[in-house]
C-alpha cells in the first residue's frame, strides 16, 4: 500500500470537528471493523475543489450545494440512495453534464487552479484530463487496438501507437490477456474484460483523474476484485472518483468516502440530492458524525 | 365481449370449460381462415402480377433491347437503350445530391439539434411532412422551379435529378436517423470522455457504427427514385428518344417514362416491350435490394 | 499541518503549471463550429424544399384564381379545362369524386387485407411465417406504380373485368385502376397498422390471456382496441398515398382532363387530381396559360388534402407513442 504521502490529519467537512490519524491498509477497512483511529494515508493536495455545486436539469434542482474537496492520488467513493446525485455530481467533474439537454452547473469546482466552469474552458479539453469509466462496458465495436488507439488519435498524441496501446494495456493488467489477439473484435470479450479494456482505453490518453459510474456493477465478483485491484495500483499515478452502490466496494478501495443523500423536505416531486458528509471512508463506516450517513452505512435505509 | 367479462362467466362456471373452449376453437380456426384467405389474396395477386409481366415481356427480353434505340412507329426493332442510360444517370445525380445532403440532415436532427427549440421540431415536422407529399407535386415544382423559373434548366437529366433527390431526401433522412439512433448513447460518452471532439466521436465512432442502415436507406431511396415516373413525366422528359444522354443538360427519357408511353400504344408488340422494359427495371430494383440484403447481413452492427 | 482546521489547499498552480484547459481558436474548434453550419444548412434544404413547393403551386394558383371563381372551381359540376371558347369549363367536382371514388375502392380492398395481414403479422404469425410474409409485402411496397397500372390495363380489365362483368366495361375504369391501387397501398397499410399492434405492451395481452381470453379475443378486443389510434393512423396514410397515387389511375382508370359531368359508374373512366396533372403538364403548356394555371390549381388542391391527412396521422401516431412508449 503506497504511503508516499506523509500520514496527515485533515478536516474535510464543515460537521467535523476534529479528526483522529490511523495507519490502516485500505483493503482491511470493512464496515464492520470496530472503530478505531483512523489514519488520513493520503496527501494534503487537492485535485478537485468543488464549492456550492448546484445540477439543475431544466431548471430543477437536482444536486444541491456540494462542497468537498477531492484529494490528490486518492481513492474518493461517492455512496448514497438511488436518486441521490452521485453519479450526477461526479459527472459534473469532466463536464458530462454538458452532453445532457437541459442541464446547467452552478458553483465553482477548481482543478489545477483552473475553474472547470469558467466560460473560456473547453469541455473536449478538461475531458483529455479528466477520463471517465461507466456503468456498463462500453467499448467500440473495433479491435482492441482501434479502441486504445482511439483515444491518443484523436487528442492528437505523438509517439509510437504499438508502444502507447502496449503500455496502457500493460497498466490496466490486461495485455497478457490480449497481446495475441489486438485485432479482434472487443465485443467478443468478457464482460470484466471489458471493462478493464476501457479502463486502459481511458488511460491511454494519460490522463491525471479516472473517474469511475459504478464501474464493477454489471460485472462477476472475480471481475470485481481485479478491478478492485488495478484501482489500488491506480492511485499511485491517478486520483480516483469512484461512484458505486456497493458499500463493501467503498470500504474495501477508497480513501475517503462522501455520503450523498436524497432530500425530500421540498416533497416528493422535488428530489434534491445532498452531500451529508465527506471523510475519511473508516470514519464513515465506523463513526459517522451524521445519523442519516450511521442508518445508511448500518442498513436501515437505502 | 370483454376480458373481465369472460373471466367472469369462467370463475362461475368451471364446468364449462371445455364446452367454450370448443366454440373458441371453432372461432379460432374461423378467424384463422380468412387471415389465410387474406394473405393468400395478397400472394395471389403478386404472383399474377409477376408471372404475367414475365410471360408476356420475356419473349421481348433479347440483345436488341438493350442495344437498340426506342422507336414511336416501328415496334418490332425498338429497345430502351437510351431510357436504360437516363434511369442509370438519373440513380448517380440523385445518390450524388441526396447521400450528403440526407446523411448531414439525420446527422443534425440526432446529433445536434435541440428538440426544444421550435425550428428543429419544425425541421421535423417538415420532414414528416415531405415524406407524404405525392410524387406528381414534386413534379410541379421541378417544373415550376427547375425547369423553368430560377434556375431554368429545361427538361434535362440535371433538372430531373434534382427532382428526383428532394422527393426522396425524407427517405434518406428518416432511415438514416433510425440508424444513426441505434448507436448507443454509451459510445458517444465513451469518445467524448476521451477527449474526442463531437465532431471525431460522430465520424469515427457513430457514423462507423451505422453505416449499414444508412447504406440501406440510400438504396431504399434510390429504388424508389428510379421507379418514379410521374415527376419525370411533369418536368416533360422526352419520349422514345433515339439518341443516348451524353451530359448533365442533356434531354433523358428513363424506364418508367418508357413503360408509360409504351403502354399507351395499343399495338400489343408495344405492350410486349413494356413489359419487357419492365423487367429491366424490376431486374434492376432487384440486384439493389440484394445489395442492400447483403450489406445490412454483412455489416450490421449488433449492439 | 496536524491539527490545523484549515481545508486542504488546492493545487493553486494557476494557468501555468496545471494542463491548458482553455478553448482555443486552433483549425479544430474553427472545423467544428463551421461542420455544425453546414449540417443545418443540409437540414435547412427540407425546409427551403416545402417553402418552394407552396410558392410554385401558390404563384400559379393565385393568378389561377384571377380568371376562375372560387365557386366554380370548388363547385362546378363540369370539368372541361382543354376545350375552347364557350365550351372550357373548370368545376373540378368531377374530378374530386373521381379521385374520392378511386381511393374508396382502392380502400375497400387495403382496409380489410391490409388490416387482416397486420393483426397476423403482431398476434398469430410464428417467426419463421413472418420471415416470408414479411418480405412479401415488402417486395409489393417496392413494385413501381407504373407496373400495377400495366396490369390493370393490361390483364385486370382485359381478362378479368371484361369477362366477369361485360363489354361495357371501357378500357380505362375506376374499377380497374381502384383495385390496384388499392394493392398498392396495402403495404403501407398493413405496416403502418401492424407497427401501432406491436407497441401495445405484453402485459395488457398477457393480463387478458391470465384470464383465459382466447387470442381472437385478445386480438380483436384488446390489442385493436388499444392500438386503434395507430390503426386509424394507418388508414388515413394508406388513403393519403390512395390520393396522390398517378400512374394506376393515369393509366387504368382515366386521364380526367374531360368529365363533363360526374361519373358514378365504375366501370366507366373518370380519372384523378393526380393524373390529370400527370396528362396535361406534359412539359410543353406554356408558362402563364390558363391551362397551366389549371394544373398549379389543381395541384394545390391535392397538396392540401394531402398534407392535412398526413398531420392528421402524425397526430394519430403521436398519441399511441404517448401512451405506451
Amino acid at each position: 500500500m503506497p504511503e508516499k504521502t506523509d500520514t496527515a490529519e485533515s478536516q474535510i467537512t464543515k460537521p467535523m470537528d476534529e479528526q483522529s490519524a490511523s495507519s490502516s491498509a485500505h483493503h482491511e477497512v470493512s464496515p464492520h471493523l470496530e472503530p478505531k483511529p483512523a489514519e488520513a494515508a493520503a496527501s494534503t493536495e487537492a485535485i478537485f475543489d468543488c464549492k456550492g455545486v448546484d445540477v439543475l436539469y431544466s431548471g430543477k434542482l437536482a444536486v444541491a450545494d456540494v462542497d468537498a474537496p477531492i484529494m490528490k492520488n486518492e481513492i474518493t467513493a461517492l455512496i448514497g440512495p438511488s436518486g441521490c446525485g452521485k453519479s450526477t455530481f461526479l459527472r459534473c467533474l469532466n463536464r458530462m453534464n454538458d452532453l445532457i439537454p437541459g442541464a446547467e452547473v452552478r458553483g465553482s469546482i477548481v482543478y489545477h487552479g483552473q475553474d472547470l466552469y469558467a466560460k473560456d474552458v473547453d469541455p473536449v479539453q478538461v475531458r483529455k484530463h479528466i477520463g471517465m469509466v461507466f456503468q456498463k462496458p462500453n467499448p467500440f465495436p473495433k479491435s482492441v487496438y482501434e479502441n486504445i488507439a482511439f483515444g491518443p488519435k484523436v487528442v492528437g498524441m505523438k509517439g509510437d501507437m504499438d508502444e502507447i496501446v502496449e503500455s496502457a494495456l500493460r497498466r490496466a493488467s490486461l495485455w497478457d490477456d490480449v497481446k495475441d489477439r489486438l485485432k479482434d473484435n472487443a465485443f467478443g470479450m468478457s464482460g470484466g474484460q471489458q471493462q478493464r479494456l476501457c479502463i486502459a482505453r481511458a488511460l491511454a490518453v494519460q490522463p491525471d483523474v479516472l473517474l469511475m459510474d459504478e464501474p464493477c456493477s454489471a460485472l462477476d465478483p472475480i471481475s470485481t476484485n481485479r478491478i478492485e485491484d488495478l484501482m489500488l495500483e491506480l492511485k499511485e499515478d491517478f486520483s480516483i472518483v469512484i461512484v458505486t452502490h456497493n458499500m463493501q466496494q467503498a470500504a474495501r478501495v477508497s480513501d475517503k468516502t462522501a455520503f450523498f443523500t436524497v432530500d425530500m423536505t421540498g416533497g416528493e416531486s422535488n428530489r434534491v440530492g445532498r452531500l451529508v458528509e465527506h471523510d475519511i471512508t473508516e470514519k464513515i463506516f465506523t463513526q459517522p458524525s451524521d445519523k442519516r450517513t450511521e442508518e445508511y452505512v448500518t442498513g436501515k435505509f437505502g | 365481449m370483454t376480458g373481465a367479462q369472460i373471466a367472469a362467466k369462467a370463475a362461475t362456471q368451471t364446468t364449462v370449460i371445455s364446452r367454450r373452449s370448443k366454440k373458441d376453437t371453432r372461432r379460432e380456426s374461423g378467424f384463422a381462415l380468412i387471415m389465410w384467405g387474406a394473405l393468400a389474396i395478397i400472394c395471389l395477386s403478386i404472383a399474377v402480377l409477376l408471372t404475367t409481366i414475365v410471360v408476356d415481356g420475356l419473349p421481348r427480353f433479347s440483345m436488341d433491347l438493350f442495344t437498340n434505340q426506342p422507336s414511336k412507329v416501328n415496334p418490332a426493332t425498338s429497345g430502351i437503350q437510351s431510357a436504360i442510360l437516363g434511369t442509370l444517370y438519373l440513380m448517380a445525380i440523385t445518390a450524388a445530391l441526396v447521400i450528403p445532403v440526407g446523411i448531414a440532415t439525420a446527422i443534425y436532427l440526432e446529433e445536434y439539434a435541440d428538440s426544444t427549440k421550435w425550428f428543429n421540431r419544425f425541421i421535423e415536422l417538415n420532414i414528416q411532412n415531405l415524406a407524404s407529399v405525392p410524387s406528381v407535386v414534386y413534379g410541379l415544382l421541378g417544373l415550376a422551379f427547375i425547369v423553368r423559373g430560377p434556375l431554368d434548366l429545361g427538361p434535362t437529366l440535371m433538372a430531373g435529378g434534382i427532382t428526383l433527390t428532394l422527393l426522396v431526401l425524407p427517405v434518406v433522412i428518416i432511415v438514416a436517423r433510425e440508424a444513426i439512433r441505434a448507436v448507443p448513447p454509451s459510445i458517444r460518452d465513451g469518445a467524448l470522455a476521451l477527449g474526442a471532439t463531437k465532431w471525431q466521436t460522430i465520424w469515427k465512432q457513430v457514423l462507423p457504427g451505422s453505416i449499414s442502415g444508412i447504406a440501406t436507406g440510400v438504396i431504399l431511396a434510390l429504388s424508389r427514385a428510379i421507379g418514379e415516373t410521374a415527376p419525370l413525366i411533369v418536368i416533360g422528359a422526352a419520349v422514345s428518344p433515339r439518341f443516348n444522354p451524353d451530359g448533365l443538360g442533356s434531354a433523358f427519357t428513363a424506364m418508367p417514362v418508357q413503360i408509360f408511353a409504351y403502354s399507351k400504344d395499343a399495338d400489343t408488340q408495344f405492350l410486349e416491350l413494356a413489359s419487357a422494359t419492365i423487367l429491366v427495371l424490376m431486374g434492376l430494383l432487384l440486384l439493389m435490394n440484394s445489395i442492400a440484403i447483403y450489406l445490412r447481413n454483412r455489416f450490421e452492427q449488433k449492439w | 499541518m496536524a491539527g490545523t482546521p484549515n481545508t486542504p489547499q488546492p493545487a493553486m498552480g494557476g494557468g501555468g503549471s496545471g494542463p491548458n484547459l482553455l478553448r482555443t481558436r486552433s483549425p479544430r474548434a474553427i472545423g467544428e463550429g463551421a461542420i455544425r453550419v453546414s449540417l443545418f444548412v443540409a437540414a435547412a434544404i427540407s425546409v427551403i424544399t416545402t417553402t418552394l413547393i407552396v410558392l410554385s403551386l401558390l404563384r400559379e394558383t393565385v393568378a389561377f384564381f384571377g380568371d376562375v371563381g372560387a365557386t366554380e372551381f370548388l363547385f362546378g359540376t363540369k370539368w372541361t379545362p382543354q376545350l375552347a371558347g364557350d365550351q372550357q369549363s373548370f368545376g373540378m367536382l368531377p374530378v374530386l369524386v373521381g379521385t374520392l371514388y378511386i381511393t374508396g375502392i382502392a380502400m375497400l380492398v387495403a382496409v380489410p387485407l391490409g388490416l387482416l395481414a397486420a393483426i397476423y403479422l403482431a398476434e398469430y404469425a410464428p417467426e419463421r411465417v413472418r420471415k416470408i410474409v414479411k418480405p412479401i409485402l415488402e417486395v409489393l411496397a417496392g413494385v413501381p406504380t407504373i407496373v400495377f397500372g400495366f396490369f390493370a390495363l393490361t390483364f385486370i380489365t382485359p381478362e378479368l373485368l371484361r369477362p366477369l362483368l361485360g363489354p361495357e366495361v371501357q378500357q380505362s375504369n375506376q374499377l380497374a385502376a381502384g383495385l390496384l391501387v388499392g394493392l398498392l397501398v396495402l403495404p403501407t397499410v398493413a405496416s403502418v397498422a401492424e407497427d401501432a399492434m406491436t407497441a401495445v405492451p405484453y402485459s395488457l395481452r398477457e393480463g387478458a390471456f391470465g384470464m383465459g381470453a382466447s387470442r381472437l379475443i385478445v386480438s380483436l378486443r384488446v390489442v385493436f382496441p388499444a392500438a386503434l389510434s395507430g390503426i386509424i393512423a394507418a388508414l388515413v396514410l394508406g388513403a393519403s398515398r390512395a390520393i396522390g397515387e398517378t400512374l394506376v389511375i393515369l393509366l387504368a382508370g382515366g386521364s380526367g382532363q374531360l368529365l363533363p359531368q360526374v361519373v358514378t359508374s365504375p366501370t366507366d373512366a373518370s380519372g384523378s387530381m393526380a393524373a390529370f396533372i400527370a396528362s396535361t403538364a406534359t412539359g410543353d403548356a406554356p408558362t402563364g396559360s390558363i391551362e397551366f394555371e389549371t394544373i398549379f390549381a389543381v395541384g394545390f388542391t391535392l397538396f392540401v388534402i394531402c398534407l392535412v391527412l398526413n398531420l392528421l396521422s402524425i397526430r394519430l401516431v403521436g398519441k399511441y407513442r404517448q401512451v405506451y412508449e
